[in-house]
């Protein structure tokens, strides 16, 4: 099937929602995604930042759909021709989901572990206003331990029901829900049953923001000044294959979380034994450095500086740059 | 006198039992249709008839029946939408409580239409005496082999089940309901799929609000080209209005779509005019979520023309200057009341209400809320009202499903049509704590439409 989206025309098989359309052309047409979540089967359509313009309905039927659809949610027809980033239309309402979305947010990245790798940050950095018109005390809850290795802090949640969905797709039982609704509803274990499942610790690398954190690894150090690093160890519980992503700072191993692609969802679920218990160098196999996009504040402090090609050829150019082109080049 | 199709024997005596409403000719189109047409002619005669659903979007019923696909060896399923929960609508109660038969034999003959075997009434938790007296009549029909096995020896069966919902207005939202009918958290679901082609246990399943359903028995007992006969245009038929507010006589009138709404405000045989010798301010004409019209603009539209009781006429002049014939909430508001104050407490339902599942209904509403609250006891700002237009904005069209539009329209309705009263509750924060704005100029004859320049 051929899609056309903000102009680029992409051949996808049938059945393909826009979104993943979107991703197979990659850059900067992809439609942010807060709540959907390839791994799960059912997410999407929550957090309406991936709304776009549908201008063209298909070949066949080229009305355009009245509304801005979730592309998350819906799938591709032959011929169809999606506007995202050049329709004002859709950057209007995805400023205002924005908004929206920071407006019961505690916005305490400096102190949230998930800063760095927050999709939200992400999301509020590239579409938000520097100012909020929220006005009013924002919406707080008291933290809640899930079972001894996991914190739930439902203060930064924007209920994107990621985690209900891997507690029920993931893990075998399932004692995790959402209580209440409309602004006060709230992630719950039912009367804080802790989870005790092998698998459990997932939910914290499927939550966007840091409303689920890894308590081994709380207050330990920010992301962006540990370094990742592959590796994969023989893991003998059958649903899981040992592959993971180790957060090095020095020597040691601060954390270990499954591998993460580009757009924060990870490869392979892993169990809990290799997230929590595996915390040693000589657990593992090392495999080498893991590649994090360089737009990632992560990337920050381990970046390799390679001079412009003209720096190196242009003898003038490297007269004059000269001071700088050491002082970098020395790092 | 207009013609009654659905409420014209509610003033006999014991027409909430089987043998009372048997012999004032109940159940007659449970025989037509079963012995002598087919499930297609039933989906013919109601689409020939432009029913409208009456749940408030409008849609037409005939054709929605005709979307139900028809899978081999799967069940369909019709479910009938009684959560009836909108501020200002009351009439799905009304028709439960006295007829409770007339909905039975709707649901009788659009089940045997649908090809439906299994059907439900979903009524919500509230509504507890309906639900017995609902489940009463049940008992009655089927004692007298109007459900069950082999209805009337036509080999057709039909199951009809009762269940009480949780009483949260969002399981009146075709999905939620289904949801929660099959026992899970009634958040809506994200379409497509449609009802139609995946609804209840991910069956073929059709949604009709109470009235839709009881619209069907004067269709089939008298013909689809019959019931187009009343009406005016698209809008065909009656409709029940449950009319409150400041007026005189309240309650449940069954009117012929097409009727000037000044008649219907003001005659004796439907509202009896504006209590206490007050005049109008504004009406919420179809239940809370629909846009609210000042007096001035509810009478006549933009052009000048007498409005009538109609889908068509009441859009007229779309949102800028029409509002919704919605669910038949008529809310009449006199020059005593406070627009603001009306408009916060709506937000307030509308807060209360959101499911929470998707960001700009959840936050939005909350926010809406807040300012409204602020500005109706004396702490706005004159930006207040951009802020809750854009608010409103950002979260229309935007949602899952239309709790969010239904949120955002009084709103944005209520601030384009009374922002000087809006404006007045910041000028005059003290003020406006202890005494009402007034009609002000809302009753007001319309300006001459200028007539553009040749």
């Amino acid at each position: 099937m051929k899609v056309t989206i903000d102009g680029i025309p992409v051949d996808v098989e049938p059945g393909t929602t826009i979104l993943n359309a979107a991703r197979q052309i990659g850059g900067d047409i992809v439609p942010p995604a807060m709540c959907y979540y390839s791994k799960l089967e059912g997410s999407g359509g929550k957090c309406r930042t991936c709304l776009v313009k549908v201008s063209k309905g298909s070949e066949k039927d080229p009305r355009p759909m009245p509304k801005l659809v979730a592309s998350c949610r819906t799938n591709v027809m032959d011929g169809m021709e999606v506007q995202n980033i050049t329709s004002p239309e859709v950057i209007e309402a995805r400023k205002g989901i924005v908004e929206i979305l920071l407006i019961n947010h505690p916005l305490d990245c400096p102190i949230c572990d998930q800063a760095g790798e927050c999709d939200l940050q992400n999301l509020g950095f590239e579409h938000g206003a520097v100012k909020t018109r929220y006005e009013f005390d924002r919406r707080t809850f008291e933290k809640i331990d899930i079972g001894d290795k996991i914190q739930l802090h439902m203060t930064r949640c924007i209920l994107c029901y990621r985690c209900v969905f891997t507690a029920d797709q993931i893990t075998d039982h399932r004692i995790h829900g959402i209580l209440n609704r409309g602004d006060h509803s709230e992630i719950s274990t039912y009367i804080k049953a802790a989870v005790d499942n092998d698998f459990s610790g997932n939910v914290i690398d499927v939550c966007p923001v840091g409303a689920l954190t890894d308590k081994t690894f709380r207050f330990k150090n920010r992301v962006w000044f540990t370094k990742p690093v592959d590796a994969h160890r023989d893991c003998d519980h059958e649903k899981c294959n040992g592959k993971v992503t180790l957060w090095y700072k020095g020597e040691e191993v601060l954390r270990v979380t499954a591998r993460k692609d580009k757009y924060g969802e990870v490869e392979e679920f892993i169990c809990n034994t290799c997230r929590f218990d595996k915390k040693k160098t000589s657990d593992w196999v090392i495999e080498g450095p893991r590649k994090i996009s360089h737009h990632s504040v992560i990337s920050a402090n381990h970046y390799e500086f390679k001079p412009l090609p003209v720096l190196k050829t242009n003898p003038q150019l490297m007269e004059k740059n000269k001071e700088q082109f050491e002082r970098d080049t020395r790092l | 006198m207009a013609r009654k199709l659905l409420l014209e024997h509610i003033n006999v005596s014991g027409i909430n039992t089987f043998d009372v409403y048997r012999s004032k000719g109940g159940y007659a189109s449970v025989e037509k249709a079963l012995k002598t047409m087919s499930p297609d002619d039933v989906v013919e005669e109601v689409k020939k008839s432009g029913l409208r659903g009456r749940g408030g979007a409008g849609f037409p019923t005939g054709m929605k029946w005709s979307f139900l696909a028809k899978p081999e060896g799967v069940a369909r399923y019709l479910v009938c939408n009684a959560d009836e929960s909108e501020p200002g609508t009351f009439k799905d109660r009304y028709l439960m409580t006295y007829l409770p038969h007339l909905l039975i034999e709707g649901m009788i003959v659009s089940s045997f239409a649908l090809g439906a075997k299994t059907s439900y009434i979903y009524v919500r938790g509230e509504m507890m005496p309906q639900i017995r007296i609902l489940e009463r009549a049940i008992a009655e029909a089927k004692n007298a082999g109007f459900l069950g096995k082999n209805i009337l020896g036509t080999g057709y069966d039909l199951e009809l089940y009762v269940q009480p919902g949780g009483g949260a207005y969002i399981c009146g939202e075709e999905t939620a309901l289904l949801e929660s009918l099959e026992g899970k958290r009634g958040n809506p679901r994200i379409k497509p799929p449609f009802p139609a082609i995946a609804g209840l246990y991910g069956c073929p399943t059709v949604v009709n609000n109470v009235e839709s359903i009881a619209a069907v028995v004067p269709i089939i007992n008298e013909g689809g080209d019959e019931y187009t006969k009343i009406g005016i245009g698209r809008s065909t038929g009656t409709k029940l209005i449950s009319a409150g507010g400041n007026i005189k006589n309240p309650g449940v009138f069954e009117i012929e779509l097409g009727l000037p709404v000044e008649e219907f405000l003001y005659s004796d045989e439907y509202c009896g005019g504006i209590a206490n010798g007050k005049r109008l301010k504004a009406v919420v004409a179809g239940g809370s979520s629909v846009p609210i019209l000042p007096a001035n603009l509810f009478l006549k539209t933009i052009n000048n023309e007498p409005r009538l009781m109609s889908y068509e006429s009441l859009a007229d002049g779309g949102f800028v200057s029409g509002t919704m014939m919605g669910s038949g909430g008529f809310i009449a508001f006199d020059e005593d009341q406070c627009i603001v104050r009306n408009t916060w407490n709506f937000t307030r339902f509308y807060h209360h209400e959101s499911c929470g599942q998707c960001s700009p209904c959840r936050e939005g509403t909350g926010w809406m809320e807040k300012v409204l609250h602020r500005l109706e006891h004396g702490h706005g700002k004159m930006s207040d009202m951009d802020l809750l237009v854009d608010v409103s904005k950002k979260i229309e069209g935007n949602t899952i499903c239309p709790l969010g539009d239904a949120a955002a329209w009084p709103v944005a309705s209520a601030i384009r049509h009374f922002r000087d009263e809006f404006e007045w509750h910041v000028t005059n924060p003290s003020e406006a704590t202890s005494r009402n704005y007034g009609l002000a100029h809302y009753a007001d004859p319309l300006p001459k439409k200028e007539e553009p320049v040749a």
